[in-house]
């Protein structure tokens, strides 16, 4: 019923608010500001990140994620090791009480296979978290071309 | 001014052999065949030959290549963060760059010609600079360009398909056709541009 109660709650928040930070609750867990980077057309892959808050005092784990905008969700970590990039499945990420895990912080991304379509700046996209114990609860990512924290690009003073 | 131009070519020299050591040492290609001919001594040539085709249909070989400095890296296109950031990020250089641009060429060599067809690889690259070509082979093609510029990429399945490990990062290659460095991208962008100056200006 509280869950019910969070998603409606945060889908009248999406709804009202800018594409500026956006926040998502399910239980003790916050979901921030989920958001995906623009595709190039026929892309075959999309991300994700999020910073994931643990409130309570039990560890969570994100289990599941789905789109109806893609085929198929996982999360993955992006490692550099000697020169090399590879990124592994992250099976089930856990969320300490008191933590927050912040996907690009650590390097992680929701990897959203096979796009229904290109992504564009500024649209937005419904998925579905799936908590070992916060459940399930829908949120909304929005396209953007950078991290909402990261300062807009200023590109004066480069030229020539 | 001879003087000077010595000088940069002497420090350049310095850099290149410099680089060819820390290459050499610090196991920044593991798995690649020794290329003795190239790494080593970090002024000699890279590569050997390779060919590849662009998105746009053309055959690209390292002969074509000579004569203008490019940018080297591999990627592919089910990859989801760093090789479109990287490509993004390549259009914003190109763009900053203004006119020595011109005499850059990008190149994105993918590592899953399986699955990046021409004509996928054709739409993928309309959302970069024009200047930016990617390229593909065949199995055999594309091991050539990887030997050639000493990297290295791998096949890894996964559940439901399969991934690729590759050498991360843009390789630099000056006119001549040499090993001119790396750019990470995530140094400062004055870094990576007076890079890109220097190479263009050379
Ligand atoms: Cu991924």
């Amino acid at each position: 019923m509280f869950r019910r109660t969070a998603a409606a709650l945060a889908a009248l928040i999406a709804l009202a608010g800018p594409s500026l930070a956006h926040e998502f609750k399910a239980g003790t867990i916050e979901i921030g500001h989920p958001w995906s980077r623009p595709t190039p057309p026929s892309a075959p892959v999309a991300s994700g990140y999020m910073k994931l808050t643990n409130t309570g005092t039990e560890v969570d784990r994100l289990t599941a994620i789905s789109s109806p905008a893609a085929e198929r969700a996982d999360i993955h970590r992006s490692i550099v090791e000697n020169g090399v990039a590879s990124m592994r499945p992250v099976e089930a990420l856990a969320i300490e009480p008191g933590a927050t895990v912040d996907f690009e912080a650590e390097k992680l991304h929701v990897m959203f296979i096979g796009p229904d379509r290109q992504l564009k700046d500024g649209e937005r996209f419904p998925a579905t978290l799936v908590f070992e114990k916060a459940g399930a609860v829908e949120v909304e990512f929005v396209v953007q071309r950078r991290a909402a924290e990261e300062a807009p690009a200023d590109h004066s003073g480069h030229g020539g | 001014m001879s003087g000077i131009k010595l000088f940069r070519i002497a420090t350049w020299v310095a850099v290149a052999v410099l680089g060819g050591i820390l290459l050499a040492s610090s196991g920044w290609l593991p798995g690649t065949r020794p290329t003795p001919e190239s790494v080593a001594t970090g002024t000699a040539r890279v590569g050997g030959p390779f060919t590849l085709t662009s998105h746009k249909g053309d055959a690209v070989d390292n002969a074509k290549l000579a004569g203008k400095p490019y940018l080297v890296f591999f990627g592919f296109t089910h990859c989801p963060d760093i090789c479109p950031t990287t490509l993004y990020e390549l259009t914003n250089l190109m763009a900053d760059l203004g006119p020595a641009a011109d005499r850059l060429t990008p190149l994105f060599i993918t590592v899953d010609p399986e699955r990046d067809t021409q004509t996928v690889l054709a739409e993928y690259m309309t959302a970069f600079d024009g200047r930016i070509l990617a390229l593909r082979g065949d199995k055999a093609a594309t091991d050539a360009a990887v030997k050639a510029f000493a990297a290295y990429y791998r096949k890894v399945p996964t559940d439901g398909g399969y991934t690729m490990d590759h050498t991360a990062g843009v390789i630099l290659i000056d006119e001549e056709g040499r090993f001119a460095g790396t750019l990470d991208l995530h140094e400062p962008r004055e870094n990576v541009l007076a890079k890109l100056r220097r190479l263009t200006a050379a």
